[in-house]
Protein backbone atom coordinates (compact mmCIF):
# COMPACT_ATOMS: atom_id res chain seq x y z
CA UNK A 1 0.00 0.00 0.00
CA UNK A 2 2.59 2.57 0.44
CA UNK A 3 5.89 2.52 -1.39
CA UNK A 4 8.53 4.52 -0.91
CA UNK A 5 11.71 4.70 -3.44
CA UNK A 6 14.51 7.17 -3.76
CA UNK A 7 13.85 9.24 -0.86
CA UNK A 8 16.48 11.72 -0.49
CA UNK A 9 15.42 14.46 2.46
CA UNK A 10 17.90 17.44 4.13
CA UNK A 11 18.15 19.86 6.50
CA UNK A 12 19.83 22.90 4.71
CA UNK A 13 23.22 21.75 3.78
CA UNK A 14 22.79 18.59 5.73
CA UNK A 15 21.74 15.31 3.94
CA UNK A 16 19.45 12.75 5.87
CA UNK A 17 18.04 10.71 3.73
CA UNK A 18 19.88 9.59 0.63
CA UNK A 19 18.01 6.84 -0.93
CA UNK A 20 15.70 5.36 0.96
CA UNK A 21 13.37 2.67 0.02
CA UNK A 22 10.61 0.69 1.66
CA UNK A 23 7.27 -1.03 1.23
CA UNK A 24 4.36 -1.26 3.29
CA UNK A 25 1.93 -3.92 2.41
CA UNK A 26 -1.58 -3.44 3.76
CA UNK A 27 -2.06 -5.19 7.20
CA UNK A 28 1.13 -5.40 7.70
CA UNK A 29 3.40 -4.14 10.80
CA UNK A 30 6.76 -3.06 9.93
CA UNK A 31 9.10 -1.28 11.60
CA UNK A 32 12.04 1.21 11.42
CA UNK A 33 14.66 1.03 13.24
CA UNK A 34 18.32 2.97 13.39
CA UNK A 35 20.47 4.82 15.89
CA UNK A 36 19.79 8.48 17.62
CA UNK A 37 19.98 10.63 14.61
CA UNK A 38 19.86 8.01 11.51
CA UNK A 39 16.51 10.23 10.36
CA UNK A 40 13.36 8.13 11.57
CA UNK A 41 11.32 10.88 12.10
CA UNK A 42 12.52 13.21 9.33
CA UNK A 43 11.62 9.95 7.15
CA UNK A 44 7.58 10.10 9.18
CA UNK A 45 7.65 13.46 8.17
CA UNK A 46 8.38 13.44 4.79
CA UNK A 47 5.63 10.85 4.45
CA UNK A 48 2.98 13.21 5.67
CA UNK A 49 4.44 15.95 4.18
CA UNK A 50 5.39 17.86 6.53
CA UNK A 51 9.17 18.44 5.66
CA UNK A 52 10.25 20.58 2.97
CA UNK A 53 13.29 19.49 1.91
CA UNK A 54 12.75 16.34 0.06
CA UNK A 55 12.96 14.58 -3.20
CA UNK A 56 12.01 11.21 -4.53
CA UNK A 57 8.29 9.05 -5.01
CA UNK A 58 6.19 8.16 -2.49
CA UNK A 59 3.03 6.60 -3.39
CA UNK A 60 -0.01 5.18 -1.60
CA UNK A 61 -2.34 2.42 -3.36
CA UNK A 62 -0.27 3.68 -6.25
CA UNK A 63 -1.40 7.18 -5.81
CA UNK A 64 2.06 9.29 -6.42
CA UNK A 65 1.58 11.24 -3.18
CA UNK A 66 3.83 13.83 -4.98
CA UNK A 67 3.51 17.55 -3.70
CA UNK A 68 0.48 16.64 -1.71
CA UNK A 69 0.19 18.89 1.20
CA UNK A 70 0.00 17.34 4.83
CA UNK A 71 -3.76 17.67 5.60
CA UNK A 72 -4.28 16.39 2.02
CA UNK A 73 -2.19 13.20 2.90
CA UNK A 74 -3.86 12.95 6.04
CA UNK A 75 -7.62 12.75 4.44
CA UNK A 76 -6.29 9.85 2.34
CA UNK A 77 -5.82 7.64 5.55
CA UNK A 78 -2.21 8.42 6.77
CA UNK A 79 -1.96 8.61 10.62
CA UNK A 80 0.64 10.38 12.49
CA UNK A 81 1.62 9.68 16.09
CA UNK A 82 4.42 12.23 16.03
CA UNK A 83 7.66 11.50 19.00
CA UNK A 84 6.33 14.49 20.47
CA UNK A 85 2.87 12.94 21.46
CA UNK A 86 1.56 15.95 19.86
CA UNK A 87 -1.00 17.05 22.52
CA UNK A 88 -2.61 19.91 22.22
CA UNK A 89 -2.63 22.21 25.12
CA UNK A 90 -5.49 24.36 24.21
CA UNK A 91 -8.02 21.58 24.11
CA UNK A 92 -8.90 19.09 26.33
CA UNK A 93 -8.78 15.26 25.66
CA UNK A 94 -11.84 14.63 24.00
CA UNK A 95 -11.30 17.86 21.73
CA UNK A 96 -7.91 16.04 21.24
CA UNK A 97 -9.18 12.91 20.12
CA UNK A 98 -12.31 14.72 17.72
CA UNK A 99 -10.33 17.16 16.29
CA UNK A 100 -9.24 15.24 13.32
CA UNK A 101 -11.94 14.36 10.65
CA UNK A 102 -12.33 10.60 9.89
CA UNK A 103 -10.65 9.79 6.84
CA UNK A 104 -10.84 5.76 6.48
CA UNK A 105 -13.35 3.30 6.22
CA UNK A 106 -13.55 2.37 9.86
CA UNK A 107 -13.14 4.84 11.97
CA UNK A 108 -13.51 4.04 15.73
CA UNK A 109 -16.76 6.06 17.66
CA UNK A 110 -15.54 7.80 20.59
CA UNK A 111 -17.21 5.64 22.79
CA UNK A 112 -15.18 2.57 21.64
CA UNK A 113 -12.05 5.27 22.15
CA UNK A 114 -13.03 6.12 26.00
CA UNK A 115 -13.79 1.67 26.38
CA UNK A 116 -10.17 0.82 25.30
CA UNK A 117 -8.58 3.46 26.86
CA UNK A 118 -10.85 4.05 30.26
CA UNK A 119 -7.71 6.70 31.43
CA UNK A 120 -8.60 9.08 28.40
CA UNK A 121 -12.21 8.66 29.25
CA UNK A 122 -11.51 9.89 33.23
CA UNK A 123 -9.78 13.25 32.05
CA UNK A 124 -11.66 14.02 29.02
CA UNK A 125 -12.74 17.39 29.56
CA UNK A 126 -8.95 17.64 31.46
CA UNK A 127 -6.12 20.20 29.02
CA UNK A 128 -4.23 17.23 26.77
CA UNK A 129 -1.58 18.23 28.23
CA UNK A 130 -2.25 17.77 31.80
CA UNK A 131 -1.78 13.98 31.09
CA UNK A 132 0.81 12.20 32.50
CA UNK A 133 3.75 11.58 29.67
CA UNK A 134 2.18 7.67 29.28
CA UNK A 135 -1.11 9.28 28.65
CA UNK A 136 -0.58 11.27 26.07
CA UNK A 137 1.25 8.52 24.06
CA UNK A 138 -2.08 6.86 24.82
CA UNK A 139 -4.11 9.70 23.53
CA UNK A 140 -2.13 10.09 20.39
CA UNK A 141 -2.41 6.40 19.25
CA UNK A 142 -6.11 6.67 19.92
CA UNK A 143 -6.48 9.80 17.89
CA UNK A 144 -5.16 8.45 14.88
CA UNK A 145 -7.44 5.38 15.37
CA UNK A 146 -10.89 7.55 15.45
CA UNK A 147 -9.57 8.81 12.63
CA UNK A 148 -9.98 5.55 11.20
CA UNK A 149 -6.27 5.85 9.31
CA UNK A 150 -5.50 3.18 7.38
CA UNK A 151 -1.68 3.53 7.75
CA UNK A 152 -0.39 4.28 11.04
CA UNK A 153 2.81 6.14 11.01
CA UNK A 154 3.83 5.71 14.59
CA UNK A 155 7.03 7.11 15.75
CA UNK A 156 8.26 5.34 19.27
CA UNK A 157 4.65 4.88 20.69
CA UNK A 158 6.26 3.52 23.37
CA UNK A 159 8.90 5.28 24.52
CA UNK A 160 8.76 6.33 28.24
CA UNK A 161 6.28 3.73 28.83
CA UNK A 162 5.80 1.62 32.09
CA UNK A 163 5.68 -2.26 30.82
CA UNK A 164 2.23 -2.40 31.14
CA UNK A 165 1.67 0.03 29.29
CA UNK A 166 4.05 -1.18 26.37
CA UNK A 167 2.19 -4.43 26.13
CA UNK A 168 -1.21 -2.56 25.65
CA UNK A 169 0.27 -0.83 22.95
CA UNK A 170 1.47 -4.24 21.81
CA UNK A 171 -2.18 -5.28 21.73
CA UNK A 172 -3.31 -2.47 20.31
CA UNK A 173 -1.34 -2.53 17.12
CA UNK A 174 -1.86 -6.46 16.72
CA UNK A 175 -5.56 -5.66 17.00
CA UNK A 176 -5.26 -2.50 14.20
CA UNK A 177 -3.39 -4.96 11.99
CA UNK A 178 -6.11 -7.87 12.06
CA UNK A 179 -8.73 -5.05 11.01
CA UNK A 180 -6.11 -4.66 7.85
CA UNK A 181 -4.71 -1.57 8.67
CA UNK A 182 -1.25 -1.10 8.23
CA UNK A 183 1.77 -0.07 10.49
CA UNK A 184 5.34 1.95 10.12
CA UNK A 185 6.44 1.64 13.56
CA UNK A 186 9.62 3.56 14.78
CA UNK A 187 11.05 1.06 17.48
CA UNK A 188 13.79 0.92 19.14
CA UNK A 189 12.89 -1.86 21.66
CA UNK A 190 13.52 -5.15 19.49
CA UNK A 191 11.54 -7.39 21.88
CA UNK A 192 8.54 -5.20 21.28
CA UNK A 193 9.24 -4.91 17.36
CA UNK A 194 9.29 -8.15 17.31
CA UNK A 195 6.32 -9.00 18.74
CA UNK A 196 3.85 -6.92 17.01
CA UNK A 197 5.86 -6.49 13.51
CA UNK A 198 6.58 -8.51 10.11
CA UNK A 199 9.51 -7.12 9.18
CA UNK A 200 11.92 -4.30 10.17
CA UNK A 201 13.91 -2.07 8.23
CA UNK A 202 17.48 -0.85 9.19
CA UNK A 203 18.18 2.61 8.74
CA UNK A 204 21.77 3.56 8.57
CA UNK A 205 23.76 6.28 6.77
CA UNK A 206 20.57 7.53 4.90
CA UNK A 207 19.40 4.74 3.58
CA UNK A 208 17.47 1.07 4.73
CA UNK A 209 20.60 -0.82 4.53
CA UNK A 210 19.00 -4.50 5.09
CA UNK A 211 15.55 -5.32 5.75
CA UNK A 212 15.05 -8.17 8.61
CA UNK A 213 12.22 -10.90 9.36
CA UNK A 214 11.45 -12.07 13.40
CA UNK A 215 13.90 -14.75 13.22
CA UNK A 216 17.20 -12.68 11.95
CA UNK A 217 16.18 -9.97 14.63
CA UNK A 218 16.28 -12.08 17.12
CA UNK A 219 19.47 -14.25 16.12
CA UNK A 220 20.92 -10.84 15.46
CA UNK A 221 19.66 -8.95 19.01
CA UNK A 222 23.16 -9.11 20.69
CA UNK A 223 25.00 -7.55 17.82
CA UNK A 224 22.11 -4.96 16.40
CA UNK A 225 21.73 -3.96 20.02
CA UNK A 226 25.43 -3.02 20.17
CA UNK A 227 24.41 -1.52 16.41
CA UNK A 228 21.96 0.69 17.88
CA UNK A 229 23.52 1.94 20.67
CA UNK A 230 21.71 0.02 23.21
CA UNK B 1 -14.28 57.79 46.99
CA UNK B 2 -16.88 58.83 44.09
CA UNK B 3 -14.19 60.36 41.86
CA UNK B 4 -12.44 56.95 42.37
CA UNK B 5 -15.11 54.78 40.94
CA UNK B 6 -15.41 57.76 38.63
CA UNK B 7 -11.77 56.89 37.87
CA UNK B 8 -12.18 53.99 37.76
CA UNK B 9 -15.42 53.49 35.47
CA UNK B 10 -13.64 55.52 32.55
CA UNK B 11 -10.88 53.10 32.75
CA UNK B 12 -13.16 50.21 32.02
CA UNK B 13 -14.36 52.30 29.40
CA UNK B 14 -11.37 53.11 27.83
CA UNK B 15 -10.09 48.99 28.57
CA UNK B 16 -12.62 48.34 27.00
CA UNK B 17 -11.45 49.56 23.64
CA UNK B 18 -8.02 48.26 24.41
CA UNK B 19 -9.25 44.67 25.01
CA UNK B 20 -11.47 44.53 21.55
CA UNK B 21 -8.28 45.52 19.96
CA UNK B 22 -6.09 43.70 21.55
CA UNK B 23 -8.33 40.69 21.05
CA UNK B 24 -8.40 40.97 17.18
CA UNK B 25 -4.76 41.55 17.07
CA UNK B 26 -4.16 38.07 19.42
CA UNK B 27 -6.91 36.03 16.84
CA UNK B 28 -4.70 37.29 13.97
CA UNK B 29 -1.44 36.96 15.64
CA UNK B 30 -2.27 33.28 16.60
CA UNK B 31 -3.74 31.85 13.16
CA UNK B 32 -1.06 33.81 11.12
CA UNK B 33 1.92 34.58 13.24
CA UNK B 34 1.74 38.02 12.12
CA UNK B 35 1.91 41.66 14.06
CA UNK B 36 -0.67 43.42 12.37
CA UNK B 37 0.65 46.89 12.40
CA UNK B 38 -2.55 48.02 10.80
CA UNK B 39 -4.83 47.34 13.27
CA UNK B 40 -5.22 51.25 14.69
CA UNK B 41 -5.65 51.68 11.14
CA UNK B 42 -8.81 49.91 10.50
CA UNK B 43 -10.03 51.35 13.87
CA UNK B 44 -9.07 54.37 12.41
CA UNK B 45 -11.78 53.46 9.03
CA UNK B 46 -14.25 52.40 11.62
CA UNK B 47 -14.54 55.32 13.03
CA UNK B 48 -14.40 57.58 9.81
CA UNK B 49 -16.67 55.28 8.21
CA UNK B 50 -19.33 55.61 10.95
CA UNK B 51 -18.74 59.23 10.53
CA UNK B 52 -19.05 59.22 6.84
CA UNK B 53 -22.13 56.74 6.50
CA UNK B 54 -24.15 59.27 9.24
CA UNK B 55 -22.83 62.51 6.59
CA UNK B 56 -23.07 61.34 3.11
CA UNK B 57 -25.72 58.63 3.19
CA UNK B 58 -28.19 59.68 6.56
CA UNK B 59 -27.34 55.69 8.17
CA UNK B 60 -27.66 56.18 11.87
CA UNK B 61 -25.36 54.55 14.50
CA UNK B 62 -27.05 51.74 14.72
CA UNK B 63 -26.76 50.03 11.08
CA UNK B 64 -23.16 51.44 11.40
CA UNK B 65 -22.17 49.32 14.30
CA UNK B 66 -23.65 46.21 12.03
CA UNK B 67 -22.36 47.34 8.47
CA UNK B 68 -19.16 48.75 9.71
CA UNK B 69 -17.54 45.86 10.78
CA UNK B 70 -19.12 43.50 8.23
CA UNK B 71 -17.42 45.59 5.43
CA UNK B 72 -14.63 45.81 7.58
CA UNK B 73 -14.30 42.34 7.43
CA UNK B 74 -14.75 41.71 4.11
CA UNK B 75 -12.11 44.26 3.37
CA UNK B 76 -9.29 42.77 5.92
CA UNK B 77 -10.16 39.26 3.93
CA UNK B 78 -9.65 41.01 0.90
CA UNK B 79 -6.53 42.56 2.21
CA UNK B 80 -5.01 39.10 3.44
CA UNK B 81 -5.51 37.57 0.17
CA UNK B 82 -3.87 40.55 -1.75
CA UNK B 83 -1.02 41.00 0.41
CA UNK B 84 -0.47 39.52 3.82
CA UNK B 85 -1.03 35.90 1.92
CA UNK B 86 1.85 36.90 -0.50
CA UNK B 87 4.17 36.95 2.47
CA UNK B 88 3.63 34.00 4.17
CA UNK B 89 6.70 31.87 3.62
CA UNK B 90 8.86 34.97 4.42
CA UNK B 91 10.01 36.00 7.80
CA UNK B 92 7.67 37.42 9.95
CA UNK B 93 8.90 40.68 10.19
CA UNK B 94 8.27 41.43 6.43
CA UNK B 95 4.37 41.48 7.41
CA UNK B 96 4.94 44.11 10.01
CA UNK B 97 6.82 45.80 7.40
CA UNK B 98 3.72 45.27 5.39
CA UNK B 99 0.89 46.33 7.47
CA UNK B 100 3.16 49.48 8.30
CA UNK B 101 3.24 50.42 5.08
CA UNK B 102 -0.36 49.96 5.15
CA UNK B 103 -1.20 52.01 7.89
CA UNK B 104 0.71 55.29 6.41
CA UNK B 105 -1.27 54.46 2.66
CA UNK B 106 -4.72 54.38 4.86
CA UNK B 107 -3.98 57.01 7.55
CA UNK B 108 -2.76 59.31 4.23
CA UNK B 109 -5.72 58.23 1.96
CA UNK B 110 -8.27 59.51 4.67
CA UNK B 111 -6.63 62.77 5.08
CA UNK B 112 -6.05 63.44 1.51
CA UNK B 113 -10.09 63.13 1.36
CA UNK B 114 -11.36 64.72 4.74
CA UNK B 115 -8.26 66.59 5.94
CA UNK B 116 -6.84 65.97 9.71
CA UNK B 117 -8.85 67.91 11.27
CA UNK B 118 -11.44 66.08 14.14
CA UNK B 119 -15.26 65.59 13.14
CA UNK B 120 -17.73 65.25 15.90
CA UNK B 121 -20.27 62.66 16.47
CA UNK B 122 -23.54 62.89 17.99
CA UNK B 123 -24.23 60.45 20.88
CA UNK B 124 -27.20 58.26 19.30
CA UNK B 125 -30.27 60.14 20.86
CA UNK B 126 -31.25 56.91 22.75
CA UNK B 127 -27.87 56.96 24.94
CA UNK B 128 -27.80 60.46 25.52
CA UNK B 129 -28.59 60.65 28.89
CA UNK B 130 -26.98 59.21 32.32
CA UNK B 131 -27.28 56.06 33.91
CA UNK B 132 -27.63 56.77 37.47
CA UNK B 133 -25.90 54.04 39.81
CA UNK B 134 -27.67 55.52 43.06
CA UNK B 135 -24.12 57.09 44.63
CA UNK B 136 -23.27 58.07 40.85
CA UNK B 137 -24.54 59.04 37.39
CA UNK B 138 -22.27 57.58 34.36
CA UNK B 139 -23.05 58.97 30.96
CA UNK B 140 -25.12 56.11 29.57
CA UNK B 141 -23.08 55.77 25.89
CA UNK B 142 -20.44 55.04 28.02
CA UNK B 143 -21.86 52.49 29.97
CA UNK B 144 -22.89 50.87 26.62
CA UNK B 145 -19.16 50.87 25.30
CA UNK B 146 -18.86 49.14 28.32
CA UNK B 147 -21.63 46.93 28.10
CA UNK B 148 -21.36 45.97 24.87
CA UNK B 149 -17.43 45.23 24.82
CA UNK B 150 -17.25 43.03 27.55
CA UNK B 151 -20.28 41.09 25.91
CA UNK B 152 -18.38 40.75 22.84
CA UNK B 153 -15.07 39.37 24.27
CA UNK B 154 -17.23 37.02 25.58
CA UNK B 155 -19.15 35.93 22.92
CA UNK B 156 -15.54 35.79 21.05
CA UNK B 157 -14.63 34.16 24.12
CA UNK B 158 -17.62 31.03 23.61
CA UNK B 159 -17.16 30.95 20.03
CA UNK B 160 -13.69 30.08 20.24
CA UNK B 161 -13.74 27.94 23.41
CA UNK B 162 -17.37 25.99 22.58
CA UNK B 163 -17.95 25.57 18.79
CA UNK B 164 -16.24 23.42 16.33
CA UNK B 165 -15.02 26.56 14.31
CA UNK B 166 -12.99 27.48 17.48
CA UNK B 167 -11.90 24.41 18.52
CA UNK B 168 -9.82 23.88 14.93
CA UNK B 169 -8.67 27.52 15.28
CA UNK B 170 -6.92 27.23 18.87
CA UNK B 171 -5.36 24.37 16.98
CA UNK B 172 -4.39 25.79 14.54
CA UNK B 173 -3.12 28.67 16.26
CA UNK B 174 -1.20 26.00 19.08
CA UNK B 175 0.27 24.09 16.38
CA UNK B 176 -0.52 24.25 12.60
CA UNK B 177 1.99 21.90 11.38
CA UNK B 178 0.33 19.04 13.70
CA UNK B 179 -3.12 20.25 12.66
CA UNK B 180 -2.58 20.05 9.08
CA UNK B 181 -0.92 16.16 9.75
CA UNK B 182 -4.20 15.44 11.44
CA UNK B 183 -6.68 16.65 7.99
CA UNK B 184 -7.23 20.06 9.06
CA UNK B 185 -6.79 22.49 6.17
CA UNK B 186 -5.18 25.51 8.37
CA UNK B 187 -4.77 27.77 5.31
CA UNK B 188 -8.64 27.66 4.71
CA UNK B 189 -8.86 29.44 8.05
CA UNK B 190 -6.39 31.71 7.76
CA UNK B 191 -8.74 34.34 5.48
CA UNK B 192 -11.50 34.64 7.53
CA UNK B 193 -9.40 35.19 10.89
CA UNK B 194 -7.88 37.79 9.42
CA UNK B 195 -11.07 39.03 8.30
CA UNK B 196 -12.63 38.32 11.57
CA UNK B 197 -9.75 40.78 13.60
CA UNK B 198 -10.32 43.24 11.54
CA UNK B 199 -13.59 43.33 12.15
CA UNK B 200 -13.50 43.84 15.69
CA UNK B 201 -11.03 46.66 15.12
CA UNK B 202 -13.97 47.93 13.26
CA UNK B 203 -16.45 47.46 16.27
CA UNK B 204 -14.00 49.40 18.40
CA UNK B 205 -13.86 52.13 15.82
CA UNK B 206 -17.39 52.31 15.71
CA UNK B 207 -18.23 52.65 19.07
CA UNK B 208 -15.11 55.56 19.34
CA UNK B 209 -17.13 57.80 16.67
CA UNK B 210 -19.50 59.35 19.72
CA UNK B 211 -17.11 59.97 22.32
CA UNK B 212 -13.09 60.22 20.37
CA UNK B 213 -12.07 62.51 18.40
CA UNK B 214 -12.60 60.99 14.52
CA UNK B 215 -9.64 61.98 12.66
CA UNK B 216 -7.13 60.01 10.35
CA UNK B 217 -4.54 59.77 13.51
CA UNK B 218 -7.01 58.73 15.85
CA UNK B 219 -5.68 55.01 15.76
CA UNK B 220 -1.89 55.58 15.18
CA UNK B 221 -1.23 56.17 19.50
CA UNK B 222 -3.75 53.78 20.03
CA UNK B 223 -2.07 50.90 18.87
CA UNK B 224 0.86 51.21 19.97
CA UNK B 225 -0.81 51.04 23.58
CA UNK B 226 -2.48 47.79 22.31
CA UNK B 227 0.94 46.18 21.37
CA UNK B 228 1.80 46.57 24.78
CA UNK B 229 -1.79 45.24 25.83
CA UNK B 230 -0.85 42.31 24.13
CA UNK B 231 2.49 41.57 25.00
CA UNK B 232 1.69 42.10 28.45
CA UNK B 233 -1.21 39.81 28.31
CA UNK B 234 0.83 37.48 25.77
CA UNK B 235 0.84 37.28 22.23
CA UNK B 236 -1.75 35.09 21.29
CA UNK B 237 -3.54 34.56 24.13
CA UNK B 238 -7.22 35.48 23.76
CA UNK B 239 -7.91 35.35 27.20
CA UNK B 240 -4.32 37.36 28.18
CA UNK B 241 -5.46 40.10 25.64
CA UNK B 242 -8.72 40.95 27.18
CA UNK B 243 -7.63 40.79 30.72
CA UNK B 244 -4.81 43.39 30.17
CA UNK B 245 -7.00 45.26 27.96
CA UNK B 246 -9.35 46.30 31.03
CA UNK B 247 -6.02 46.05 33.10
CA UNK B 248 -4.26 48.44 31.22
CA UNK B 249 -7.57 51.05 30.53
CA UNK B 250 -7.27 51.05 34.32
CA UNK B 251 -3.65 51.80 35.16
CA UNK B 252 -4.07 54.37 32.36
CA UNK B 253 -7.32 55.93 34.06
CA UNK B 254 -5.63 55.86 37.68
CA UNK B 255 -2.43 57.37 36.54
CA UNK B 256 -4.03 60.23 34.63
CA UNK B 257 -6.11 61.44 37.46
CA UNK B 258 -3.34 60.31 40.36
CA UNK B 259 -0.46 61.16 38.96
CA UNK B 260 -1.48 64.46 37.17
CA UNK B 261 1.37 65.99 38.62
CA UNK B 262 3.99 63.91 37.06
CA UNK B 263 2.35 63.51 33.70
CA UNK B 264 5.63 61.39 32.47
CA UNK B 265 4.89 59.22 34.72
CA UNK B 266 1.55 58.34 34.06
CA UNK B 267 2.54 58.14 30.15
CA UNK B 268 4.83 55.51 30.18
CA UNK B 269 3.69 53.74 32.97
CA UNK B 270 2.43 50.97 30.42
CA UNK B 271 5.39 50.13 28.49
CA UNK B 272 6.97 50.28 32.04
CA UNK B 273 4.85 47.70 33.20
CA UNK B 274 5.70 46.09 29.88
CA UNK B 275 9.23 46.03 30.31
CA UNK B 276 8.75 44.51 33.76
CA UNK B 277 6.20 41.44 32.49
CA UNK B 278 8.54 40.68 29.93
CA UNK B 279 11.47 40.55 32.27
CA UNK B 280 9.82 38.32 33.83
CA UNK B 281 7.23 36.11 32.05
CA UNK B 282 8.94 36.68 28.80
CA UNK B 283 5.70 35.23 27.00
CA UNK B 284 3.26 37.63 28.93
CA UNK B 285 1.14 36.99 31.89
CA UNK B 286 -1.45 34.16 29.84
CA UNK B 287 1.14 33.19 27.49
CA UNK B 288 2.81 30.21 26.58
CA UNK B 289 5.81 29.63 25.44
CA UNK B 290 5.91 28.58 21.83
CA UNK B 291 5.70 24.80 21.16
CA UNK B 292 7.58 22.89 19.09
CA UNK B 293 5.88 22.76 15.63
N1 LIG C 1 15.02 20.90 12.46
C1 LIG C 1 16.23 20.35 12.17
N2 LIG C 1 17.20 21.12 11.63
C2 LIG C 1 18.41 20.61 11.34
N3 LIG C 1 18.75 19.32 11.54
C3 LIG C 1 17.82 18.52 12.06
C4 LIG C 1 16.51 18.98 12.41
N4 LIG C 1 15.80 17.95 12.92
C5 LIG C 1 16.63 16.90 12.90
N5 LIG C 1 17.83 17.22 12.39
C6 LIG C 1 18.97 16.32 12.20
O1 LIG C 1 18.58 15.31 11.29
C7 LIG C 1 19.05 14.05 11.71
C8 LIG C 1 17.91 13.08 11.79
O2 LIG C 1 17.02 13.47 12.82
P1 LIG C 1 15.74 12.60 13.19
O3 LIG C 1 15.03 13.31 14.28
O4 LIG C 1 14.99 12.30 11.96
O5 LIG C 1 16.42 11.28 13.73
P2 LIG C 1 15.77 10.06 14.48
O6 LIG C 1 16.26 8.86 13.79
O7 LIG C 1 14.32 10.23 14.61
O8 LIG C 1 16.47 10.16 15.89
P3 LIG C 1 15.91 9.79 17.36
O9 LIG C 1 16.18 8.34 17.55
O10 LIG C 1 16.73 10.64 18.24
O11 LIG C 1 14.46 10.13 17.39
C9 LIG C 1 19.77 14.26 13.03
O12 LIG C 1 21.16 14.29 12.77
C10 LIG C 1 19.31 15.61 13.50
O13 LIG C 1 20.34 16.27 14.17
MG1 LIG D 1 13.00 10.49 16.21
Amino acid sequence: MLRVEGLRAWYGEATVLRDVALTVAPGEVVTLVGRNGAGKSTLLRCLMGLHAGQRGTVTLDGRDLGSLPAHRRARLGLGWVPDDRGAYASLTVTENLTLPPAVGPNPWPLARVYESFPVLHERRDSAATQLSGGEQQMLALARVLRMGARLLLCDEPTEGLAPLLVARVGDIIRQVRDQGTAVLLVEQNLRFATGVADRHHLLAEGRVVETLRNEEVRERESELLTYLGI
Amino acid sequence: MSSFLQHTFDGLVSGAFLALLALGLAVIFGMLRVVNFAHGAFYMLGAVGTYLLLTEFGVPFWWALLIVPVALGVLGMGVERAFVHRLARLDPLYNFLLTFGLTLVLQDLVKLRYGTQSSPYATPSALAGTVDFGLFDFPAYRVFVLAFAVVACVAVWWLLGHTRVGMVVRAATERPELSRALGIDVGRWVMPVFGFGIALAGVAGVLAAPMRAVNPLMGADLVIVVFAVVVIGGLGSIFGSVAAGFGIGLVQAWGESYLDQWPIVAQTSVFVIMAAVLLWRPAGLFGREEAPA
